[in-house]
């Protein structure tokens, strides 16, 4: 909302104060101004000198010597001496040969800087005096884009008949406009005068009540049924009121130059004197209205008197709007409509057909009151959306309607040479009741923590336009009945009044306190403590955190399963949004390994290993939402995803490893993960079936009976699609509640453990198994055989070839023995060494590899 | 020459030798030399009996001493060379101690992750515990139980990612308050509320579709709005630097009242005005105020018994502010070069 300063001064007087000044009060209490823009103040893009300047008078225009479209004008500037300037200016050079003019103008003396008017650009330069045409010349008239008011050059600017001479310049054009940011439903902040009246109480001055009682000066007669149309509200739920004067004989015309000022400043384009007085007035007061050719009413009403009937649409009725597009209604949006259909969509925009255009001369002005959440609706679902619509749909006080009604009558009478009638018509069917809160001034203290003194309270809520009638002031219980003032639709309840109290009082006055309170009793946070515990030990490893975005794209799911006939197995049914931005981001994750994977690709334009992991939910429905228990029916996970490529070290100064990573790093990650969780003897490793795997490098990682994911080598496919490059690319994915679970099981049941002090025996022993007994099976058969004998079983070589024959493999491990005891001796051993070859004989069909 | 004269050359030998030694080696070689089985000095042992009984004694004496002398001086000598030796191994093997290490990967925490922990971490000297919610949220939640009904013009302030029609991407994590008061009632509270939020809006350098916040709840039977001013200035303190102060400003919020925002003096320009601080000195911290009495009430607590204030805050934006950061899509772009400076 741009208010003008010079505009707002109309009706409180802060002239004086220091627009910073005004502003840090005026966001203090909540009116938070945005930006404010200076013009011709100092602080301005191009201040204006007050010394050079200044308003003129153009007195006389005489032809120039020596130049055909130029012209010697006579200016006065108060100065001793009337000054002689050269120009070519449009509007000037059209008078030549006039004089005894008093053509107000603006007026810069040499040495002024202004821009130059004839450069695409804003460029600055400074006013010289020169000779155009054998004629010297040491000042100008100037035009708006030469003061930086227009970004067009046209002609100059012209200032009010009844400007004084010789004044700086910024006193008659100079300004500041505050933007506000006004957040919420507030109708009443929609309007400079609003806002004016607001600025009145937290700068503590009279505020100018004049734009309010243009009914008394009109001596308007306020009635039902007026004699110039028929009134009816058909739905009066969503219209509570609808008023309409009428404006006869009037001159469509420019407005006057200071409105079409105001209103560039306040952001709106000037148009005609009729539509500008509704936007003028909408402005001020924050009544939208709407003027209807009262011909064309006529002219559809049969050369009748037009009836105006305010009722919902028939379902599919259609009327074209003034932006010329044909609407299709429903049956939940008001229409203005007369005998002959639709002549408005109520409160949002007019009809094309009843528009005031260049030949009106009588307006049938409307000024109404609508449903705001109606208006809203019908402004969403059309797609409508204007200052009108935004205005209703901030809730307007629907006692104004008249009064602004009134007040832009008067305009229009006065700045078209027309006449208001005598009679308004006003129908109120829903004219609300006045809002009376009880109100206990005690509840400030308990709410705000400050006592604020019960006079102060008092003199605030007057000062805001609330009527304080105290009910019971005996004693402590003192209870006061506040009526509040009808255009305050949201004050409603007794902390709307704290607020108000505590705001024009000054919540930069409060104390600091840190509450003081019975102590809620801790707990923790499982999730969090967990996500946080995996994030640091992740972090040892060497790895860098990743966030990616929750939303993905259908595709992404996609392209983790390229091999045709295979599927992936997602969790659930996707989240998927009504409304996206984009396709790429339309639904929720499933999966971390999309974001994961396009990641990678980002990062390895620019480096070539990557070790990254990422804590984070994944999203599915499992049923629908459960709006009483507050469940949303959606799964949300928290996942562990790990991706590593590229060379395992970077280069350096001696000889490094730059193969590439593989399964085994990743492995090797995880089993570190593992052994800080406790969980190594207890996780369950199988080879994995997953779309998105390599099918030979990929393991499925379990705890007891529940899977807890998967890890292993990407399939090259889904390398390929998601653009990656042609190297081992291992990741990850598991399920973080899984794996806390067991690992806070395991932190539950830890016990110390001890530290033999007699010598261990080392021994290696190679079995030679079938190939497809996994490494791990063997490892865990010679620990439990061993029992509780073998301290660590430890995989040193795998080898495969002509000497343990086709379709088998020997593994060698290197034996710790240990007793917490004794020392062991050579008997102790050999007894030990048969046991375990006999075991794993019998259970995997093992055979010692002798040499 | 008598044996007194030969013992005594020897000693005067073995002596000049010892000095000019400078390895191991030719120290094992003296010692073999005069001290061995059959070396100089062990042969004057055996030449003892060729003297005549009176001078035994003495020549005895003589030649004890003289052992004792040069097993001395042997022994500093060793020690001599030794430390020689050492040192000139020590000084061949010299490195070049700027040579880049043997690289070992340091992980970094994501900046979001980082800005999170130290605001729970200021929070929890507070005694604020972390509940989180989910980000799938119920439209009730999200908006009517936080006094923004269908339609409101309250509900302009969120651009929203739809479900269906009851389901929504949250867009703030003020659902959360409704959710802890409705599980811990009767219990006072205080918690913060940290989550990933989702807002309908085209991705720029200034905003993102998702972004951090971290909500602040407190209820209790006498929770004020100094307790929340005090709580949040304490809060600035400890995350902007003590020096910072602050300003609280009137404000709107469906599900607070009264609102208010806090602001904090520019941490770029010092509070004079610059572009970041739009020329107003001031930098919004967050939007907070005392819980409305129909979010209390939504939530179980009869607000004529108790009393809350709420808080929201932004995550990524302080930790642009901070470090200078101008594209908040870097932060979950993941561009490595970017995480790692942090």
């Amino acid at each position: 909302m741009r208010v003008p300063l010079s505009w707002l001064n109309d009706y409180v007087d802060v002239k004086d104060i220091p627009v910073q000044e005004l502003r840090q009060r005026l966001d203090l209490a909540g009116l938070e101004v945005e930006t404010v823009e200076i013009i011709g103040y100092e602080g301005s893009e191009l201040p204006w000198d007050p010394e050079k300047v200044m308003t003129a008078e153009v007195l006389a225009v005489r032809p120039h010597p020596d130049a055909n479209r130029l012209v010697l004008v006579e200016v006065n500037y108060g100065g001793e001496e009337h000054e002689i300037v050269v120009t070519g200016a449009p509007s000037l050079f059209a008078r030549k040969g006039e004089s005894d003019l008093h053509l107000k103008v603006a007026f810069a003396w040499e040495g002024a800087i202004l821009y130059d008017g004839h450069s695409e650009e804003w460029k600055k330069h400074k006013l010289k005096p020169t000779k155009i045409r054998g004629v010297p010349s040491r000042a100008m008239v100037c035009s708006e884009k030469e003061l930086g008011l227009a970004e067009e050059q046209t002609d100059i600017i012209y200032l009010s008949p009844d400007t004084p001479v010789g004044l700086p310049l910024t006193e008659v054009l100079g300004d500041y406009i505050l933007d506000f940011d006004i957040k919420g439903p507030f109708g009443h902040l929609q309007s400079i005068y609003g806002i004016a009246r607001e600025v009145a109480v937290l700068v503590d001055r009279p505020f100018k009540r004049e734009p309010l009682e243009a009914i008394r000066r009109l001596q308007l007669n306020v009635v039902k049924q007026p004699e110039f149309v028929e009134l009816e509200i058909a739905d009066p739920d969503l219209c509570p009121r609808y008023t309409a004067t009428m404006i006869r004989g009037i001159t469509i015309q420019p407005s006057p130059l200071w409105m079409q000022l105001r209103l560039k400043r306040a952001g709106m384009r000037p148009i005609n004197n009729i539509v500008d007085i509704t936007n003028y007035v909408m402005l001020e007061l924050g009544q939208p209205l709407h003027a209807f050719d009262y011909k064309h009413l006529r002219h559809r009403a049969g050369s009748e008197k037009p009836a105006i009937i305010v009722r919902r649409a028939g379902d599919g009725e259609q009327m074209k709007t003034l932006d010329e597009e044909l609407r299709t209604f429903d049956g939940e949006m008001l229409l203005i409509t007369d005998g002959g259909g639709p002549v408005a969509v109520g409160g949002v925009m007019g009809g094309l057909e009843s528009e005031v255009e260049a030949t009106t001369q009588d307006v049938l002005l409307e000024a109404a009151s609508f449903n705001f959440i109606n208006i809203r609706r019908t402004s969403q679902t059309l797609k409508l959306f204007t200052e009108s619509a935004s205005r209703f749909g901030k809730r307007v006080d629907s006692e104004l309607a008249l009064v602004a009604g009134a007040r832009a009558a008067e305009l229009m009478a006065e700045l078209g040479g027309g006449s208001v009638g005598t009679v308004a018509g006003d129908l109120y069917p829903g004219k609300p009741e006045m809002t009376v809160i009880q109100y206990d001034p005690a509840l400030a203290q308990r709410i705000l923590g400050v006592e604020v003194p019960v006079a102060e309270q008092q003199r605030i809520l007057t000062a805001l336009e609330f009527q304080v009638v105290p009910v019971n002031s005996s004693g402590e219980d003192i209870v006061w009945d506040v009526t509040v003032p009808s255009y305050r639709l949201d004050v409603r309840i007794p902390v709307d009044l704290v607020e108000e109290i505590g705001r024009v009082w000054g919540y930069d006055q409060f104390p600091h306190t840190l509450i003081t309170e019975e102590l809620p009793p801790l707990r923790h946070n499982k999730e969090l403590e967990n996500t946080e515990r995996i994030q640091d030990i992740m972090v040892g490893l060497g790895l860098d955190e990743i966030i990616t975005y929750s939303l993905v794209g259908p595709e992404d799911e996609v392209l983790l399963h390229p091999v045709a006939g295979q599927s992936l197995e997602l969790p659930g049914t996707p989240v998927v949004l009504r409304n996206s931005i984009a396709p790429e981001r339309s639904q929720m994750r499933r999966s971390l390994l999309p974001g994961m994977l396009r990641t990678a690709w980002s990062n390895l334009r620019f480096m070539d290993y990557i070790a990254v992991f990422e804590v984070g939910s994944i999203y599915y429905k499992v049923g629908e939402p459960n709006l009483e228990a507050g469940d949303t029916g959606v799964a949300e996970p928290r996942q562990l995803s790990v991706l590593l490529t590229g060379p395992r070290q970077g280069r350096w100064w001696q000889e490094t490893d730059r193969e590439y990573v593989d399964y085994f790093d990743l492995k090797g990650i995880v089993e570190a993960l593992l052994a800080r969780l406790a969980l190594v003897d207890q996780v369950a490793w199988s080879k994995g079936a997953h779309p998105a795997f390599h099918p030979g490098r990929c393991a499925k990682v379990a705890l007891g009976d529940k899977t807890l994911g998967y890890m292993g080598e990407l399939h090259p496919l889904v390398r390929e699609a998601f653009d990656l490059p042609e190297q081992p690319v291992v990741v990850l994915e598991l399920d973080l509640a899984i794996l806390m679970e067991a690992a806070e099981a395991a932190d539950a049941e830890k016990k110390v453990g001890t530290m033999a002090t007699y010598a261990p025996v080392y021994e290696d022993l190679a079995f030679v198994v079938d190939e497809a007994v996994p490494a791990l099976d063997l490892q865990r058969a010679i620990v439990k055989a061993g029992y509780p004998l073998v301290a660590d079983a430890l995989l040193f070589d795998v080898y495969r070839g002509p000497q343990v024959g086709e379709g088998r493999k020997s593994l060698a491990f290197a034996l710790t023995y240990q007793a917490p005891d004794r020392s062991l001796d050579e008997k102790d051993v050999g007894k030990l060494r048969n046991r375990i070859i006999k075991q794993l004989e019998r259970g995997l069909k093992a055979q010692l590899r002798t040499a | 020459m008598d044996l007194f004269e030969q013992l005594e050359q020897v000693r005067t030998e073995a002596l000049d030798n010892l000095v000019t030694i400078d390895s191991q080696v030719d120290l094992v070689t003296w010692e073999k030399r005069y001290f061995g089985r059959k070396g100089l000095v062990t042969q004057q042992l055996r030449s003892i009996g060729s003297l005549p009984q009176e001078e035994r004694k003495t020549f005895g004496q003589r030649l004890n001493d003289i052992k004792q002398e040069l097993s001395t001086a042997y022994e500093a000598h060793a020690q001599q060379v030794k430390l020689a030796e050492i040192e000139a191994e020590l000084a061949s093997g010299a490195v070049d101690v700027t040579l880049p290490g043997r690289a070992v990967a340091a992980g970094h925490l994501h900046l979001t992750t980082q800005t999170l922990r130290q605001i729970y971490g200021i929070f929890a000297k507070m005694g604020f515990e972390v509940y989180e919610a989910p980000d799938v949220e119920l439209e009730k939640l999200n908006f009517d139980m936080l006094n923004i009904p269908a339609y409101h013009p309250a509900r302009d302030m969120w651009d929203t990612f739809w479900v269906d029609e009851q389901r929504l991407l949250r867009t703030h994590t003020s659902p959360g308050q409704v959710r802890v008061m409705r599980e811990r009632y009767p219990e006072p509270i205080r918690v913060i509320l940290p989550g990933k939020c989702y807002r309908y809006e085209q991705i720029t350098a200034r905003s993102e579709h998702q972004f951090y916040q971290v909500e602040g709840l407190a209820v209790g039977r006498n929770i004020t709005m100094t307790d929340l001013i005090g709580t949040l200035t304490q809060f600035t303190r400890m995350f902007y630097g003590a020096s910072r102060t602050t300003r609280v400003r009137s404000s709107y919020f469906p599900f607070t009242e009264p609102s208010i925002e806090v602001d904090t003096d520019c941490i770029l320009c010092g509070g004079k005005g610059c572009p970041v601080c739009k020329y107003t000195g001031w930098l919004e911290i967050g939007g907070a105020g005392m819980t409305h009495p129909v979010v209390l009430q939504n939530g179980g607590y009869d607000p004529d018994e108790w009393s809350g204030f709420a808080f929201g805050l932004g995550v990524e934006r302080p930790a642009m502010m901070k470090y200078g950061v101008e594209d908040i899509r870097l932060f979950y772009r993941n561009d490595l070069r970017f995480l790692r400076q942090f």
